[in-house]
């Protein structure tokens, strides 16, 4: 089995959903981040193997938008590219995909990352009217034009709205937050303050270079003024201003606020996969290795968001490791309340007892290594490229911090989780 | 020939399809040999009871490429008549066939390729950006000798076929559908079953065309009242565009008009006899020699084996820069851009965008084609990325110490092996190069300016530029569709040097009183794209002034030259020319030019009131400049007279029928040029004296070609 370096990652500006990317297309987007990691690398677009993207809100235009993004990028036409949705980990599975296809000896160099543009979400007509606008493909004569311009009812124009709902379930995530972080015992004031602290490090990472050095520049047409940088970060926020909020989801008893929760956001991200010989053939030097990962699966009833505390208890128990050997940790920060419950989790015996088949709780994870740049909280999290930024900022700091090894995790819908190691290079 | 080196037939349910295939030559192109195949051809076809229709495609790239215009040479008149007549007689068989014949074109169809597509009964072509009609015989001096003045009028109209002719513009796929050139059109891929399917429908029935032409169109074209004053007015308007320097252009009204007033019979004979009198004209002869001067340029002087520059750093975002930038990532050569300001930079990407964004919406690039070239620009404000640049070029301002600075910032930044390249148009590489760490790495690339539309590279070097540095910017040039010239360092090297004598002595004349709009005229007339008054408005009186200060030194110590200096005050006055609407001519609002700016005059000493025969202002501006030329070739500033043809062509415009200044003066007698230069030493002094180089040549009989 060939062993997997990171050579390095990049993401555009993650920016609020509605602004300043909102004419863009999502493989547009894409192309910024491919084109971006190529010129920050210097790698020939020919020599790459393969590309994979994530991607959550699919505009039907491009379903599989990795091709139209590779090409913009101008990677050859020649190199195949796909595109996956795992939700929020969508680029999580992407970058697995490319690992696999490293380690199985099928690609020795593959760009995997992922791409949201939530401001381009596909609003639908109602199903009946979905129905009668499909049968009319279908409509020849005069008389049958009439007929079903006849058929049509004012509520056939109300579009459904789009909404971050659970199919199975039928909530949205926000209310399994908020029921998650009442069982849990997380209260309102401990999410208001993990959420400033969230922007409160975001902020002072962006001062001190860590993240302009995972940022490219996007100038966009046609007036080519250029972003450089994220536009949620909110350095300035305190817990009073934010304890003022009102709760989002559940009016009356949640604790889940507009502040405490991820926001829509537009964005993509890629990092560059290397087998450790075409690296060393080519010149490359990585930042990382990718030691091992696990995807989990749970409950969508009761643990939709516990997938980084299944997925961290997997990895460490395959590796037989214990969350002292990690030295840098990086979450997905879906929403304060989601954070917290899982950091509850794993530090609970009695959660490890009765959910993960250990004795005693997986550990508490020392918050001086844990999102120390910020999260998708302050940062912002378009679905589908989240994973590629985590693996980008946890190789990173792994580089400015000095740690051996980088733990990374995150909960997606459909109640999956991921966890990926990493060794320092 | 041999009909299998050019042509296969493969028959099949009827249709026989004519597959065009050239074994001598990269392209199609029709030799009198090619010619002679095609009776033997149309017997092949008519007398097979087999085939009921027939298709003409190609199985190279391009469609056919036109007359082979080497081979066909003639010495007099007749020499050529029954090579064109045979060819008549061909397109006339095939047109007259009761057997259907379909053109199936891809690629280019030019000259003949158009004009055989033209006797087929119908045409389909592909979508593809690269198919192209064309009827560019007018350029080389020429007109459309295969029928094609007769046969296109009639498919498309008088008017179309008229500017498509006088201008031998290309005709892309979906505008030659829209104006009836092509029937239909199909995908690449499907090209040859398409045109078989179409030449069985033809055998049941002809294609019915509906006219293209505009109600308004239909009634002038359609009487004969309405067609008289039609072809005066292309007579008068074709007349103040070439000033009657281009015998085509009127051959080719002459030919249509004929063809449809008198019928088709008449037209052809009128071809017949236009065409070889054309082939004639001094004026063809040069216009050809400066095409075959433009294809064998494509061929590396330097070197068959160059190294291939991949990356190209761009530093100064300005127009100048911005132009390169953009005739190098439409090409493939990624290019890092760097500017000092934003703006600038910002600026830069926006003007590249809408030039794609133009051939996006005329369907010669796809809107993901368009955002990869534009991926292919990396524009920044600081030196990142640098050390992958093969070569750097700047575009910074005219200043010695600031070229210097850069030279330092790019030894800092770059790679050992990088070629520094400057786009001065004044400044001496020889200086810079001496400042280098690598002097032998250090060239010039001087552009000229809009850089996507001039054809012209000067490539400059000194004394001690590699042959390697030479040879791979020479590359790079021709991928970014330069033609390129190899020129010496010197003061303005070759290009701008033989233009400020010439424009001094036009400011001269206008200090004697010459009016100034009277000085354009002369060179209009003359052929010149642009008067050398309007000229210097174009390029900015700023530029004019400083280019003020490298004639000085270019003349300086010649007997009998003084400079002008009415440019260098007016631009201390603030005049700037058409970029601030302020120089010698008025500009309205939109910049749009109103005529001469009264107080223009005020900088001169003549108040525009005295006049001077059109032939003196000709000859005082013009002697000047050949005899500059000349001194150019005496101090190998240029290595040959085709170079310092190509590029007084292409960079300043230099009347193309003349060939250049050293064929002109092949073409107008040495011994007279020599003549004319001392009659006007007699006049004005000894700045007209004759280069030692055309007296001897005068004295000696001898030509430059």
């Amino acid at each position: 089995m060939h062993k997997v370096v990171i050579i390095d990652g990049c993401r555009t500006p993650f920016l609020r959903s509605g602004t300043d990317y909102a004419d863009l297309m999502s493989y547009q987007l894409g192309a910024f981040a491919i084109k971006g990691l190529l010129t920050k690398t210097g790698l020939d677009p020919a020599l790459v193997d393969k590309v994979a993207m994530g991607n959550v809100i699919s505009n039907i235009k491009t379903p599989n938008v990795a091709r139209e993004a590779a090409l913009t990028a101008g990677i050859p036409s020649t190199v195949p590219c796909h595109t996956v949705s795992q939700a929020c980990i969508s680029a999580n599975r992407a970058i697995a995909d490319g690992c696999l296809e490293i380690m199985a000896g099928l690609a020795d160099i593959v760009i995997a990352g992922g791409v949201d543009h939530t401001s381009d979400t596909p609003i639908q007509f109602p199903r009946k009217m979905r129905r009668k606008l499909f049968n009319a493909q279908r409509l020849k004569t005069v008389g049958d034009n009439l007929s079903f311009l006849a058929s049509l009812r004012p509520t056939d124009f109300v579009p459904e709205r789009p909404q971050v709902a659970e199919y199975t379930t039928g909530r949205v995530m926000g209310e399994d937050c908020d029921i998650m972080a009442a069982r849990f015992q997380v209260s309102r004031e401990e999410q208001d303050e993990y959420a400033v602290r969230s922007h409160q490090l975001a902020a002072r990472a962006f001062e001190e270079g860590h993240l302009p050095e995972e940022i490219v520049e996007v100038s966009l047409p046609p007036k080519f003024k250029p972003i450089t940088r994220d536009n949620g970060i909110r350095g300035d926020s305190t817990v009073a201003a934010v304890s003022k909020l009102r709760p989002a989801f559940d009016k009356k008893f949640g604790t889940l606020t507009a502040a405490n929760s991820s926001f829509l956001t537009d964005g993509a991200a890629a990092v560059l996969l290397m087998s450790e010989e075409k690296a060393k053939e080519l010149g490359f030097t990585p930042k990382a290795e990718v030691v091992d990962f696990v995807f989990t699966g749970q409950s969508l009833e009761k643990e939709l968001l516990l997938g980084p505390a299944y997925a961290v208890s997997k990895l460490l128990k395959r590796q037989e490791m214990e969350l002292k050997d990690i030295d840098v940790i990086e979450f997905h920060e879906a929403f304060a309340g989601q954070i917290l419950s899982n950091l509850k989790a794993l530090a609970s015996d009695e959660f490890a007892k009765e959910n993960l088949g250990r004795v005693q709780a997986v550990g508490t994870i020392a918050m001086d290594k844990f999102n120390l740049w910020g999260g998708s909280l302050s940062i912002g999290h378009p679905f589908g490229a989240t994973g590629a930024r985590i693996t980008t900022t946890t190789a990173n700091r792994l580089q400015q911090e000095g740690g051996t090894y980088g733990l990374l995790a995150a909960c997606a819908a459909g109640a999956h989780g991921h966890a990926m190691l990493l060794k320092k290079r | 020939m041999q009909l299998e080196e050019f042509i296969t037939i493969e028959k099949e349910g009827g249709v026989a399809t004519i597959w065009f295939d050239n074994k001598r030559e990269k392209m199609n192109v029709v030799s009198p040999a090619v010619i002679e195949l095609f009776d033997e051809l149309m017997d092949k076809i008519e007398g097979d009871p087999e085939i009921e229709a027939a298709v003409f495609i190609s199985k190279k790239p391009d469609f056919m490429a036109g007359a082979d215009i080497k081979a066909f040479t003639i010495e007099k008149e007749g020499d050529f008549r029954p090579y064109q007549e045979k060819g008549h007689r061909a397109l006339d068989r095939i047109e007259r066939s009761r057997k259907p014949f379909v053109a199936a074109v891809h690629g280019t169809a030019y000259g003949l390729g158009t004009e055989l597509s033209l006797a087929c009964h119908a045409r389909i072509a592909t979508k593809s950006p690269r198919t192209k009609f064309g009827l560019p015989e007018v350029k080389l001096g020429l007109l459309p000798g295969g029928g094609g003045t007769q046969r296109l009028p009639r498919l498309i109209g008088i008017q179309k076929a008229l500017d498509m002719m006088l201008t031998g513009k290309n005709i892309f796929a979906y505008r030659a559908k829209k104006i009836g050139l092509a029937d239909e059109l199909t995908e690449e891929g499907k090209l040859h079953q398409a045109a078989v399917m179409l030449a069985r429908r033809l055998v049941k029935k002809p294609i019915e065309r509906k006219s293209k032409l505009s109600l308004a169109d239909k009634l002038l074209e359609g009487n004969p009242v309405g067609r008289r004053i039609l072809f005066s007015q292309a007579r008068k308007m074709a007349y103040k565009r070439s000033q009657g320097n281009y015998p085509a252009i009127p051959a080719i009204i002459d030919c249509v008009e004929t063809g449809i007033e008198q019928g088709q019979e008449a037209g052809y004979g009128k071809e017949l006899e236009w065409f070889e009198k054309l082939m004639l004209t001094p004026e063809s002869a040069a216009l050809r020699a400066l095409f075959f001067a433009m294809s064998d340029n494509k061929k590396n002087p330097y070197g068959d084996n160059p190294k291939k520059l991949e990356t190209l750093g761009m530093i100064g975002a300005g127009f100048m820069g911005a132009g390169i930038a953009e005739v190098s990532v439409t090409k493939g050569v990624p290019v890092l851009l760097k500017d000092i300001r934003q703006e600038v930079v910002s600026q830069a990407q926006q003007q590249i965008w809408q030039s794609l964004q133009k051939k996006v919406k005329q369907k010669a690039l796809t809107r993901v084609e368009a955002e990869a070239q534009m991926a292919n620009l990396h524009g920044q404000l600081d030196y990142r990325h640098f050390g992958r640049a093969d070569i750097v070029i700047e575009a910074v301002l005219e200043k010695m110490d600031l070229k210097k600075q850069i030279i330092r910032d790019v030894e800092t930044h770059c790679r050992e092996d990088v070629i520094i390249a400057s786009n001065t148009s004044s400044l001496s590489l020889t200086e810079m190069a001496q400042h280098a760490r690598k002097p032998e790495m250090v060239i010039g690339m001087h552009y000229f300016s809009p850089v996507p539309k001039m054809p012209l590279l000067e490539i400059v070097k000194t004394d001690k530029t590699a042959d390697w540095v030479i040879a791979a910017c020479y590359d790079l040039g021709i991928r970014q569709g330069k033609t390129c010239i190899v020129v010496q360092d010197g003061p303005s090297f070759y290009v701008n040097r033989i233009l400020s004598p010439y424009t001094n002595e036009c400011l001269l004349m206008a200090d004697e009183g010459v009016a100034l709009e009277a000085i354009d005229r002369a060179f209009l007339k003359k052929g010149f794209p642009v008067g050398p008054i309007t000229l210097l408005d174009q390029v900015g009186l700023d530029i004019a002034a400083h280019v003020t200060d490298t004639s000085r030194k270019i003349v300086a110590g010649r007997p009998g030259f003084e400079i002008c200096e009415a440019v260098v005050n007016m631009f201390e006055a603030g005049r700037l020319g058409r970029k601030n609407k302020k120089g010698f001519y008025k500009y309205n609002d939109k910049g749009r030019r109103q005529g001469i700016d009264p107080t223009a005059y005020e900088f001169f000493q003549g108040d525009g009131k005295k006049t001077l025969p059109v032939e003196e202002i000709q000859g005082r501006g013009l002697m000047l400049m050949l005899n500059e030329a000349v001194l150019c070739l005496e101090e190998g500033i240029i290595p040959n007279p085709e170079a310092g043809d190509l590029g007084a062509v292409f960079g300043i415009g230099f009347p193309p029928f003349t060939g250049g200044p050293f064929r002109a003066m092949d073409t107008w007698g040495i011994k007279s040029v020599v003549e004319t230069m001392r009659g006007l030493q007699d006049k004005y002094g000894p700045r007209f004296a004759p280069a030692a180089t055309l007296e001897r040549m005068a004295e000696e009989g001898g030509r430059f070609y």
